[in-house]
């Protein structure tokens, strides 16, 4: 029997873990001499007060749903993928390639394209982790830390060295074709006739991350290979038993994560800076870490913490700009949630679970 | 086997002769540099082989130097002396490792986890802090006189110079290096000794591998483990602390810059041995010395670019860890809390 009824265990948790982490955070700022009530509604009004605002909140957040996505389906398989970074700055290369190779004549051509080889990208850096783990031991957490540093010394090399358009001093790939150009939301909404989010940077991706939340909710709970990979992650005797092949299953998992961290790459290197440039990511990848732990491994959970760290991420520049805290202050936050919903979580369930007990055992006493 | 364990280490003097006989002074000034560089990554390993060894595998190695190099420089300036900054870029370091400990011995948590969220919180914290306290994007104001460890020479340093092949070895090498550099060293054959000569060193060896023994035989697991982490928060306090106020003067963002990261790479490299990892981080720190001094380096057929250079500890522990080259075995108990029976 569960020691605490399941809206406890899925809102109950992660939101006493926020609060933890927001009120320390609210010491932190206390202790460097600010208002963390004034800080607090800085970041509000930057980030939700306005529709410029929402552009930012939801463009970091594309990119968070992406990484989450990629944490959470690798941890579903029990493994704990933190190579998202270096996954997603490979799928950058890969877009890059696409767009600046093969002649796509418009957008809606070049997406799918483009999606292809951010997708094979991202996968294809997740592949040696996934084979070395799955065939001989190897641990993932290690080799997807070095796969990090290796991509971004390839990346280095790649922009300096082969990408560069002569004459650039800039480490960064010529400009993709201006046919290429994914259409930004404001310029949807202006299309409609409204006036929203002008010179954001939120675009098209939005939706195809909404869209990859559902596709990756069906794959992981109303298909085979979902169940196999949560299987396996829950035990892998058990998966063993059961007919399933783990290499086979460790290896998908992570391919999967690997090009849903690769695809992150359309929002940020095709929709947002329209050429590839040195250290793209900018530590999405690790952030999808706090998101997938967050939102509690669930798509739905992740598009919701992804908001509310996009929130953090706008509002944290809002705070650089108008207040004196430095924006580093979001990494302070970041760190907090990971480690109250991720490593302390024990400290906030067991004395939850003990009041729920407790409250069971007294009302099964006075019956 | 002998040769297969002693691989690191011909490879690495291998490299250093070759060196020496195809420029001599180049390779003095580049092994010099790599002793330095090794310096806090020896540390960092050290650190890392006692908590991972005890069963607690540690990522957030870096993170803790990041906040023992900040505290260390905010003090060493604050004070003008290398010796408190010293000491508080330990109890910086330690700091973090109660964290660690509460997280994944007393609240059986996810270790790699909370060594992710550790990495995060130094980073974010030296910069938020930094930036309140001096002003300087982060940085802190650059460190001299007594601030800064000073390099210290040997007895007989000048008068052993005119030896050939060891007096330039022992009077420009050996001799002129700063304290911390020594300490290093001398952790090596120490930890050696506490880990394979003590009853305190089996215990340690003992929890990490089978914590269910070591409870049985009526030791406390959680003390052990805390100990550990403890010994590897002073050890990550030292290297962050020479970060700052040996090796450059004063903080920097993200100074570490990636060196928590390359330290448990050569502790896998040296499969969680101390002489190995004597070895393993001479090695990376020579890779980064080369890289330092060419960074292209023309081998007559190819032109390796620095950036080869510095990914190349990364591919090596790749390599290592894919079991290629011998295999690669953490501590059984490592990563997993003990539970004990109920």
């Amino acid at each position: 029997m569960d020691k605490m009824p399941k809206w406890a265990d899925v809102i109950l948790t992660p939101l006493i873990s926020l609060i933890l982490a927001m009120g320390i955070s609210a010491l932190v700022i206390l202790a460097i001499g600010e208002s963390p009530w004034e800080a607090l509604t800085t970041m509000v009004e930057g980030a939700l007060g306005s529709s410029y605002g929402w552009g930012f909140t939801l463009y970091y957040a594309t990119n968070f749903i992406f990484t989450g996505l990629a944490v959470m389906v690798a941890y579903h398989a029990a493994l704990f993928n933190i190579g998202g970074e270096g996954q997603a700055a490979m799928g950058g290369l890969g877009v890059a390639l696409v767009l600046l190779y093969l002649p796509l004549p418009h957008w809606g051509l070049a997406l799918p394209a483009a999606m292809i080889g951010a997708a094979l990208f991202g996968a294809a850096w997740a592949f040696i982790p996934a084979i070395l783990q799955a065939k001989r031991g190897s641990h993932i957490v290690i080799t997807t830390i070095m796969f990090n540093f290796i991509a971004a010394a390839a990346l280095n090399y790649v922009l300096v060295n082969l990408l560069r358009p002569v004459g650039s001093m800039d480490p960064a790939s010529a400009r993709f074709p201006d046919a290429t150009n994914l259409p930004s939301l404001s310029e949807i909404a202006a299309g409609l006739g409204m006036d929203w989010g002008r010179n954001t940077p939120v675009n098209v991706t939005f939706f195809l991350a909404v869209l990859a939340c559902v596709l990756v909710w069906a794959l992981i709970w109303r298909t085979r290979l979902g169940y196999q990979i949560r299987a396996l992650g829950k035990s892998e005797p058990g998966a063993v038993y059961a007919g399933i092949n783990p290499v086979r299953i460790t290896v998908i998992a992570m391919l999967i994560s690997g090009g849903l961290a690769g695809l992150m790459a359309i929002n940020n290197v095709m929709g947002e800076s329209e050429r590839l440039v040195l250290n793209a990511v900018e530590g999405a990848g690790f952030i999808g870490i706090a998101v997938a732990l967050m939102g509690r491994n669930h798509p739905f959970g992740i598009f919701l913490a992804a908001l509310l760290f996009g929130f953090l991420y706008q509002g944290g520049g809002e705070l650089a700009l108008w207040t004196s805290i430095p924006r580093e202050l979001i990494i302070v936050i970041q760190a907090l949630v990971i480690l109250f919903t991720g490593a302390l979580d024990n400290m906030v369930r067991m004395p939850l679970e003990r009041v729920f007990l407790a409250a069971r055992r007294n009302k099964g006493a006075a019956r | 086997m002998i040769l297969k364990d002693s691989l690191i280490a011909v490879i690495v003097l291998a490299i250093c002769v070759i060196w020496a006989l195809a420029d001599g002074a180049a390779a003095q000034q580049g092994i010099g540099s790599a002793l330095r560089l090794m310096t806090p990554l020896l540390l960092a390993c050290l650190a890392g082989l006692y908590s991972e060894r005890a069963g607690v595998f540690d990522i957030g190695l870096e993170g803790k130097m990041l906040m023992a190099a900040f505290t260390a420089a905010s003090v060493a300036y604050l004070t003008g002396s290398a010796w408190l900054g010293l000491a508080a870029g330990i109890a910086g370091s330690l700091s973090l490792s109660l964290i660690h400990g509460l997280a994944s011995i007393t609240f059986m948590g996810n270790q790699l986890i909370s060594g992710v969220a550790i990495n995060f919180l130094a980073s974010g914290l030296t910069v938020l802090v930094g930036q309140n306290a001096f002003g300087l994007g982060g940085r802190t104001p650059a460190l001299t006189g007594t601030g800064r460890f000073q390099p210290i020479t040997l007895p007989f340093a000048e008068t052993l110079r005119g030896v050939p092949v060891l007096g330039p070895i022992y009077s420009g090498l050996i001799s002129g290096q700063t304290v911390l550099v020594y300490v290093a060293f001398a952790m090596v054959p120490l930890t050696w000794w506490v880990l394979f000569r003590t009853r305190f060193g089996l215990r340690l060896r003992a929890v990490g591998e089978n914590p269910a023994s070591v409870d049985t035989a009526g030791v406390s697991v959680t003390r052990l483990r805390y100990t550990a982490v403890a010994i590897c928060g002073v050890l990550t306090g030292i290297a962050g602390a020479y970060l700052a106020t040996g090796l450059s003067a004063g903080f920097v963002k993200e100074m570490t810059a990636g060196r928590g990261f390359i330290a448990l790479a050569a502790l896998i490299f040296a499969k969680w041995r101390p002489w190995q990892a004597l070895f393993a981080t001479f090695l990376f720190g020579l890779l980064e010395a080369i890289a330092n001094l060419y960074p292209n380096l023309d081998l007559g057929i190819i032109t390796v670019p620095s950036m080869f250079m510095n990914a190349l500890p990364y591919i090596l522990t790749v390599v290592i860890l894919a079991g290629f080259v011998g295999r690669a075995i953490p501590p059984r108990a490592g990563g997993e809390p003990y539970v004990k029976e109920r």
